[in-house]
């Protein structure tokens, strides 16, 4: 039942990014060209997001539990260590010359653009590329590190 | 391309967004971070696969359904140079896995909970990414 929910989710997921027009990286770039002729579509995007997740947020830190009873899986660390800048620095360049971030690339599949599948083929590289080297340098995978059922974040 | 400020579409889409991110919070008791199922999905056991392929799955049917519903009246517009495009990938790939989530995972999840580490990346990769975009576009130019 959990991967019919987790289909669900994921479609709503795509059918959003796809009615923000999310999916073309020419929007999100006009976004990030703040200096340029500036589209502030994903401001609004990413506040209404917030919005509304922030709510389900709310609600499942007051229940202490999933709807179906179980416990949550989620991120507890809270310490800033470099690798997070340094992360989210790479992708910010990334993610600023192309004009598309993990989400957008996959669901833009759809269309079977040439171009799009080249970055989501690099962009998986990168992933693999990333996590054997950390299992080989006997690390692990970051984001699997400190998942317990605790909301608290 | 030039696209022009489309509220309505993006607050509707936005708002969907964040229903499933907060649908998938409640069922699965899981952050909806696509770099984070992504990177699980090759990585992780056995038997916490297959709900990291449907999720996956639905986003270009999401994607398919959600173009329909609007016409396409967005658009699609993509760089057309295959290096830049490799870079951009590779970075979005390795920084992603680095820094423990995207725009998603980071910015609406993350952000969601009030988590301090999902506020410093989203803010991080925000400034990063428009400063790349100045750099490419009004200082190199022609990108």
């Amino acid at each position: 039942m959990k991967n019919i929910y987790a289909l669900i989710c994921g479609t709503t997921f795509g059918v959003g990014l796809a009615v923000s027009g999310m999916t073309n990286p020419a929007k999100v770039l006009g976004f990030l060209d703040v200096a340029g002729h500036w589209d502030a579509t994903l401001a609004l995007v990413m506040g209404s997001a917030l919005l509304v997740s922030a709510v389900a947020a709310r609600f499942a830190r007051q229940r202490g539990s999933t709807l179906l009873g179980e416990s949550f899986a989620l991120p507890t660390r809270r310490d800033l260590d470099p690798q997070l800048i340094t992360g989210a620095s790479l992708f910010g360049i990334g993610w600023g010359l192309v004009g598309l971030c993990p989400g957008p690339a996959l669901a833009g599949l759809v269309r079977g653009n040439v171009e799009l599948l080249i970055f989501v083929g690099a962009m998986i590289t990168g992933v693999i590329g990333y996590r054997l080297a950390m299992r080989i340098l006997d690390q692990g995978p970051r984001d699997a590190g400190g998942v317990t059922g605790s909301m608290a974040s | 391309m030039e696209t022009t400020f489309t509220p309505l579409l993006g607050l509707t889409g936005g708002a969907l967004i964040g229903l499933a991110a907060g649908l998938f919070l409640l069922l699965n008791g899981r952050v909806a971070g696509i770099s984070g199922v992504l990177g699980g999905s090759i990585f992780s056991a056995r038997g916490d696969r297959a709900w990291r392929f449907t999720f996956i799955a639905g986003l270009p049917l999401g994607a398919a359904l959600g173009t329909w519903l609007t016409g396409d009246a967005l658009g699609f517009a993509i760089a057309s140079n295959p290096a830049l495009l490799i870079a951009g990938g590779l970075l979005v790939g390795v920084g992603t896995q680095l820094g423990s989530g995207c725009t998603s995972g980071h910015g609406v999840c993350g952000m969601a909970r009030g988590s301090r580490r999902s506020i410093v990346a989203t803010v991080t990769f925000m400034l990063v990414a428009g400063l790349t975009v100045y750099i490419a576009r009004h200082l190199i130019g022609g990108l």
